[in-house]
């Protein structure tokens, strides 16, 4: 927990000055319309570097050990929705979202849950339709689509 | 035009068959969302904002507002039954609905937590109603520095009565206005931290922020605690629903205090959390019996109910009249407002009345549809817990990529909203708070504007915040909220921290 919180409260501190030199870049003064574009987002910067600076000393001076940022064991569920669904992200930019859909629900399904293979088709076929009817159809809100829906005249 | 007749007005555009239909489909949706974990009233409606751009405005919101209901109601059914609290507000529900449910009596507690619900958002309301027009005129008067000053409250609140770490709560609304930024500038029209990126520059967008830090982040939390629900489903018979509005007739007074705590909170933003904990505090502070909080009684329901859902009406009120949100649900609303091409704020009730009294009008019939549809239907809500997990947790990822990439039709989008889930997992569990930096993201253009504005307005001065009579009294009022963390060990109130009442 403590190392968690002093990691997080570092990677905030880098942010911190990479907002700083940002503002710099794009002026901190005063011209002919008013302040320039980088003052507000400069002393953002400095405040959140100040603040987030504190916190890191503040943790590391409380020293003891409480609890733990995640228990043993409750990570891996934590990783195991984490990657499939970066993976259904990556394989939405070469088949479009309704058939990574369905091909995340299905995995996601058999690998996790140890559903049956007629339940999965069921539901990781339907859903993607159900999606496709709202969305294309109905609302006329287009989603990302890939060859299979090219093929079927979308 | 008075204020009655305004509402009558408002009642004509809300009481048409479509928009009554709106209303029910509204409220099932959002009781779905509310019951569903990872899905809460911000990111629902903000996954189905896309959906109502081809909708009136006024039908849009009233769908919009529906679901926020819903979920308010949704988050009761699942706190009660399955002691999994939907939203950051029903944690205090648990403590004495979820014992309740386990002695058999879900039927009981469940209707107390609508009714008061109920009880909450009507007091709510009927307050709405009367000073949304004097607000609405008053902020008209406002210029730059008053907006920057209230906005400065806005987020001096959080700090001052966020309850956690002040530090960490400052951290949420920094990075959050960071985050805002990012784009175009909006004066001058140069590119802010976009690092060479063209994608970057339509800037980042809080409804993709709220869908993965509320959403995502969620779900990612609720699979550490274990893949299965185990809860009690209920069945809620007429002969219980009336033998307990009969005793609840008995705690009147702790509605009167729940909706009155639960307004005045809510009235300010990040409200309904702190305001459902007050609340449970006064009532067993009250009680004549207050050992017996925590083991099941229907006042532990009754008092954070009535107070959380007269809050989440009123932190519509800052919305309407001031186009301030007063909670990420209702900065998810603004965003709409915005894209229905309305502008938010005072200039509302002058130029579209029949927009904002529908909308007040609209929270009336939607309360009363509310507390029939979730009293007749609960088992079927109930229901829905019973789905394999392994199926809600792909459905619900894959709904919140659905959402994430139809605010602007970007791929990039789905990435940041897996981006803001990370984010909104680890500053959970790191106690950092997200509401803020929701408001943060939403608001900083306009704060940056308005601020900028008021030191053009005074050369460069911020004594200009404290020259202005109305600018100064609340800069005063937000200073000293800034400086509460400092002084409160001094005076600190009775009430419950949310922190430990979720760790017992």
């Amino acid at each position: 927990m403590r190392t968690a919180d002093i990691v997080c409260g570092v990677l905030l501190v880098v942010v911190g000055v990479v907002v700083v030199v940002e503002g710099l870049r794009l002026g901190i003064g005063w011209s002919t319309d008013g302040p320039q574009p980088g003052f507000f987002v400069f002393y953002l910067g400095v405040a959140l570097l100040i603040a987030s600076a504190a916190i890191v000393l503040l943790t590391l001076r409380r020293g003891a050990v409480q609890r733990p940022f995640v228990a043993s064991g409750q990570f891996r569920p934590v990783v195991q929705v984490f990657l499939p669904a970066t993976f259904m992200v990556v394989l939405t930019g070469f088949v479009g979202l309704y058939v990574s859909g369905a091909v995340y629900l299905a995995a996601y399904m058999r690998w996790i849950g140890r559903h049956s293979w007629a339940l999965i088709l069921v539901v990781s076929i339907g859903i993607p339709v159900l999606t496709f009817l709202i969305f294309e159809v109905w609302f006329l809100v287009p989603l990302p689509k890939g060859p299979l829906e090219t093929r079927l005249g979308y | 035009m008075g204020g009655i007749e305004n509402l009558l007005l408002g009642f004509q555009v809300a009481i048409t068959p479509y928009n009554l239909a709106v209303a029910v489909v509204g409220i099932v949706l959002g009781t779905i969302i509310g019951v569903l974990p990872g899905l809460g009233g911000a990111n629902g409606v903000a996954i189905l904002l896309p959906l109502t751009f081809t909708m009136p405005p006024t039908s849009a919101i009233i769908l919009l507002t529906s679901i926020y209901w819903g979920a308010l109601f949704g988050g009761a059914i699942t706190s009660i039954l399955f002691n999994i609290p939907g939203e950051p507000w029903s944690v205090a529900t648990t403590l004495d609905g979820y014992p309740l449910a386990k002695q058999g009596k879900g039927a009981q507690a469940l209707t107390a937590a609508f009714t008061s619900s109920f009880v909450g958002a009507l007091f709510a309301i009927i307050l709405v109603s009367f000073f949304a027009l004097p607000l609405a005129e008053l902020a008209l008067k406002f210029g730059p520095p008053e907006f920057f000053a209230i906005q400065l409250l806005t987020f001096s609140s959080f700090i001052g009565l966020g309850g956690g770490s002040p530090l960490k709560s400052f951290v949420s609304i920094v990075l959050g206005f960071i985050l805002g930024a990012v784009g175009l500038d909006v004066v001058t029209g140069r590119l802010r931290l976009t690092f060479g990126s063209i994608e970057l520059m339509r800037g980042m967008s809080f409804i993709v922020a709220v869908i993965g830090l509320f959403g995502l982040g969620e779900i990612f939390l609720t699979v550490e605690e274990g893949l299965r629900f185990r809860g009690v489903t209920p069945r809620v018979r007429f002969k219980d629903m009336v033998a307990t509005w009969r005793e609840l007739l008995g705690y009147w007074r702790t509605f009167l205090r729940g909706s009155i705590i639960g307004f005045w909170m809510g009235f300010k933003p990040g409200g309904a959390t702190p305001a459902s904990f007050m609340s449970y505090g006064f009532a067993r502070r009250f009680s004549r019996h207050p050992e017996k909080f925590g083991t099941g009684v229907l006042e532990g329901v009754v008092a954070p109910e009535t107070a959380a859902h007269s809050a989440g009406v009123a932190a519509m009120l800052p919305m309407i009249t001031l186009g301030i949100p007063g909670s990420p649900t209702a900065a998810v609303m603004l965003g709409g407002l915005l894209i229905w091409g309305l502008q938010p704020g005072p200039m509302l009730f002058v130029e579209k009345p029949e927009f904002v009294w529908g909308l007040i009008a609209s929270m009336y019939t939607g309360n009363v549809i509310g507390v029939l549809v979730v009293l007749f239907f609960v088992p079927a809500f109930a229901s829905i817990l019973r789905i394999p997990f392994a199926i809600l947790v792909p459905l619900i990822v894959f709904v919140c990529a659905i959402g994430a990439y139809t605010v602007s039709n970007s791929m990039l989008d789905i990435w940041f909203m897996m981006g803001f889930g990370v984010l909104g997992y680890v500053f959970k569990k790191l106690d950092y708070p997200l509401a803020p930096l929701v408001l943060a993201l939403v608001l900083g253009d306009m704060a940056e504007s308005a601020l900028r504005q008021s030191l053009i307005m005074s050369q460069g001065s911020v004594l200009i915040f404290l020259q202005r009579p109305i600018a100064a009294v609340i800069t005063v009022a937000a200073l000293a909220l800034f400086a509460l963390p400092v002084l409160g060990p001094l005076l600190r109130r009775p009430r419950l921290r949310p922190s430990e009442a979720t760790r017992t």
